[in-house]
């Protein structure tokens, strides 16, 4: 079958020359620029895998411990360098396994390629060995996916692959190659794709909407900006923060949306969401315009939609259309790249300070501070609290560290606490909520970005869903730092079981192993700390050293986080304790 | 919000696999699909999906959003039945001793403007094109007279109005 793109006809090039279908991947990675990529070999791509074996001064393969690991390495080196992540696996079990990552990328936007092989094409839908209908079953969790059989379509389809995953909206491609068509002969020639008939990544502009937005912030007594990740994909962080100070427009952030601006920005004014700040949560429900910019609604930020931002003036910034209405009725739709779109804003933004309106924030603040933050931070009894060991990591990295959180309590408490000087620096699962994710994110994040400190913020339970990847951490020697927040339960379910099921707590205490000796099997460097006396020179021993190193903090047990809109309840009705 | 008929029409790449990612959408919604068809449509090498569905007017203009967003979509429109011209086809396999013996089963034929497609010794087969009603009315018709087998197409439909598929691909040609 012939896949028509705009640019297929235009590849035709003098220069071909004859290679098999599994070296015309390899050579199509390094069209795409790829230096890096993770995997697990297999029956079924077992030729890329041998070719690679000749281009390994070229491609760093890092063999995950877990096809999963594989991808959340991927997500974190996209996720941190910009780029498009890749991973790699064999037909069966080696793809169903990334199927998590892939769920995961396609949630929070990322962009990342996965090469699966599969069965020779004449055994297909004959329950062959190690054979599934991977395309089935990645079908609703990738941006778009394709089945190889023939060797010739494979710088035509990869080409493809990359531009759609980095593209637009980003998100997960994956790609299926029939062993017969790894083998095969093909004479090689690449052109980078460019465009597809049927696909368009960025919306045009509208500049009658972008006028709309502009008089609507322009007259609004009471301003708020929501910005998400889209702020960061679409590489507008100078210009959105050149918006928010012409504007005077307090700014708050989605999970995803941190570390689009420095946290301690004055107009920054924290997280939104169900375990987001008092203020921003409560004071959505009192702004008379709601800008949302590069965010999708998601109901863990808007809590009930009935009681969402109903007074308010809502204009949203979007690349993709589908977003528009989906949650929130917006009442001006800026479709376009934030890029583009907020340059045309900036123009036509007139200064202001709202002052007044500001003072609220800060109100609001004081309350959260005395009750949660100030006791968070500066807990005297007790075992330690997760929070001050985030606030210990901040006053070593001074900021500029990435971190990458996994799901749970400790995730809500690192984006909560977490300072953050540059972007590109908050790595987590947001949509889908992984747990398990941050260790081989981390490894990902660490090779996306050497020359940065990568510190993994992970609980006890997550930590064991992937804990084989420190394998991988041993073998290529990626220097991450690890520190486990263990307070033996599965901490946020737990909370919920105290809050809402009558502390009826099933299934959540959890045994752990000793996690020092699992650590030093793998010759990682490692600590426990149990008491606050030595919580500063542990993370301290950590944050300094060159090579991985793993951190147990034992924290208190039964430890909640607040401020938490729960479930079904309007952001407004925030509840502090 | 009032549930209504709304015929979705899709027009894509001529690609492996993309009936299951459109069926997916209407799936992960709960909606289920009335009727779908696929043919080639008036587009050189660009295929139309009619589908037809029962839903409120906020969720098929979240559908059809969401299906425009699937990389080999072209565009998807949607309108009302009163915005279609619309039909269907139903064959019915009946006893060729019943339809020379009753002739109220010619009377039928007549009568629905239905014609006859094939004849056997055995059997013989009647085809109908129409609206729903007009398709089902005959087939209550010739219910009692034991129906071998009765089956009916997908509605395919055009719009009253004209649909801009033409310029949105010269453009789609012309911008990338």
């Amino acid at each position: 079958m012939e896949v028509k793109t705009a640019s297929f006809e235009k590849t035709a090039s003098p220069k071909a020359t004859t290679v098999s279908g599994a070296e015309a991947v390899i050579k199509c990675l390094l069209e795409e620029g790829v230096d890096t990529l993770y995997g697990y070999p297999g029956g079924a791509i077992m030729p890329v895998y041998d070719e690679l074996y000749k281009y390994q001064k070229q491609i760093h393969h890092v063999l995950t411990r877990h096809e999963q690991g594989a991808t959340h390495a991927a997500q974190g080196y996209a996720r941190v360098s910009g780029k498009v992540g890749v991973a790699m696996a064999t037909s069966g079990p080696g793809a169903t396994n990334l199927v998590t990552g892939i769920a995961d990328a396609q949630i929070d936007s990322t962009p990342m390629v996965c090469i699966t092989g599969q069965v020779g094409s004449h055994l297909l839908g004959s329950d062959a060995f190690q054979e599934t209908d991977i395309i089935g079953i990645s079908t609703p969790i990738t941006k778009w996916n394709y089945q190889i059989t023939k060797a010739e379509e494979i710088p035509e389809i990869l080409a493809k692959a990359f531009f759609i995953a980095r593209s637009g909206r980003p998100g997960p491609v994956l790609i299926d190659i029939t062993k017969d068509a790894q083998f095969a002969s093909l004479e090689f020639n690449y052109k980078k794709c460019s465009g597809i008939r049927s696909y368009k990544p960025t919306p045009e502009i509208n500049l009658i909407e972008v006028e709309r937005a502009a008089e609507a912030i322009n007259n609004a007594k009471k301003p708020m900006i929501v910005f998400g990740q889209g702020v960061i994909l679409g590489g507008a962080e100078e210009l959105f923060k050149q918006v928010v100070e012409k504007s005077g427009v307090p700014a708050a952030w989605t999970i995803l949306g941190l570390s689009a601006m420095p946290t301690d920005h004055p107009l920054n004014v924290g997280m939104v969401g169900m375990h987001g700040n008092y203020g921003p949560n409560v004071l959505t429900n009192e702004c008379d315009v709601l800008i949302a910019i590069g965010m999708r609604f998601d109901d863990r930020v808007t809590g009930n939609l009935e009681k969402y931002a109903k007074q308010a003036k809502v204009i949203h910034f979007e690349i993709d259309p589908a977003e528009i209405n989906k949650n929130v009725y917006a009442d001006i739709p800026v479709l376009g790249n934030v890029n583009e779109t907020l340059k045309v804003l900036l123009e036509l933004l007139k200064p202001n300070k709202h002052e007044a309106w500001h003072q609220k924030f800060k109100d609001h603040y004081k309350i959260e501070f005395d009750k949660i933050i100030k006791n968070d931070l500066n807990a005297e009894r007790g075992k330690i609290g997760m929070a001050e060991v985030i606030d210990e990591i901040n006053k070593c990295s001074k900021g500029d560290a990435v971190i990458v959180s996994d799901v749970g309590q400790h995730q809500m408490v690192a984006c909560r606490y977490s300072k953050f000087n540059q972007t590109r620096s908050n790595v987590t699962s947001g949509g889908l909520g992984t747990m398990g994710f941050a260790l081989p994110a981390a490894i990902g994040a660490k090779m996306g970005a050497p020359e940065r400190d990568v510190v993994a913020v992970i609980g006890d339970g997550g930590y064991q869903m992937t804990i084989q990847e420190l394998g991988t951490i041993f073998q290529t020697k990626v220097p991450v730092k690890i520190v486990v927040l263990n307070n033996d339960f599965l901490g946020m379910v737990r909370q919920w079981q105290q809050l809402f099921f009558e502390k009826r707590y099933a299934s959540t205490e959890m045994i752990n192993p000793d996690f020092i000796t699992i650590a030093k099997g793998y010759h990682i460097k490692a600590k426990q700390v149990s008491k606050r006396e030595g919580l500063k020179e542990a993370v301290t021993e950590m944050m300094q050293s060159k090579e991985a190193y793993f951190l147990e903090v034992k924290v208190e047990q039964e430890e909640n986080v607040f401020p938490m809109v729960p479930t079904g309840a309007s952001v407004s009705d925030i509840r502090l304790e | 919000m009032e549930k209504k008929n709304f015929t979705v029409s899709v027009y894509t790449e001529n690609n492996i696999g993309l009936l299951s990612r459109i069926a997916a959408i209407f799936q992960k919604r709960h909606i289920n699909i009335e009727s779908i068809t696929a043919s080639r449509s008036e587009v050189n090498e660009v295929m139309r999906f009619t589908i037809v569905v029962q839903v409120t007017e906020e969720q098929v203009k979240k559908v059809a959003g969401q299906i425009e967003k699937q990389i080999e979509v072209i565009k998807a429109f949607y309108h009302t039945d009163d915005e279609m011209i619309y039909q269907e086809t139903a064959l019915y396999k009946i006893n060729s001793a019943d339809f020379v013996e009753d002739l109220n089963i010619q009377d039928f034929i007549k009568e629905s403007n239905a014609r006859i497609v094939t004849v056997t010794p055995k059997f013989f087969v009647i085809e109908k094109t129409g609206k729903r009603h007009e398709t089902d009315s005959l087939y209550e018709k010739l219910k009692p007279y034991g129906l071998m087998q009765f089956v009916r197409s997908g509605t395919i439909a055009v719009t009253k109005n004209e649909m801009p598929i033409s310029n949105i691909l010269e453009q789609f040609d012309t911008t990338n």
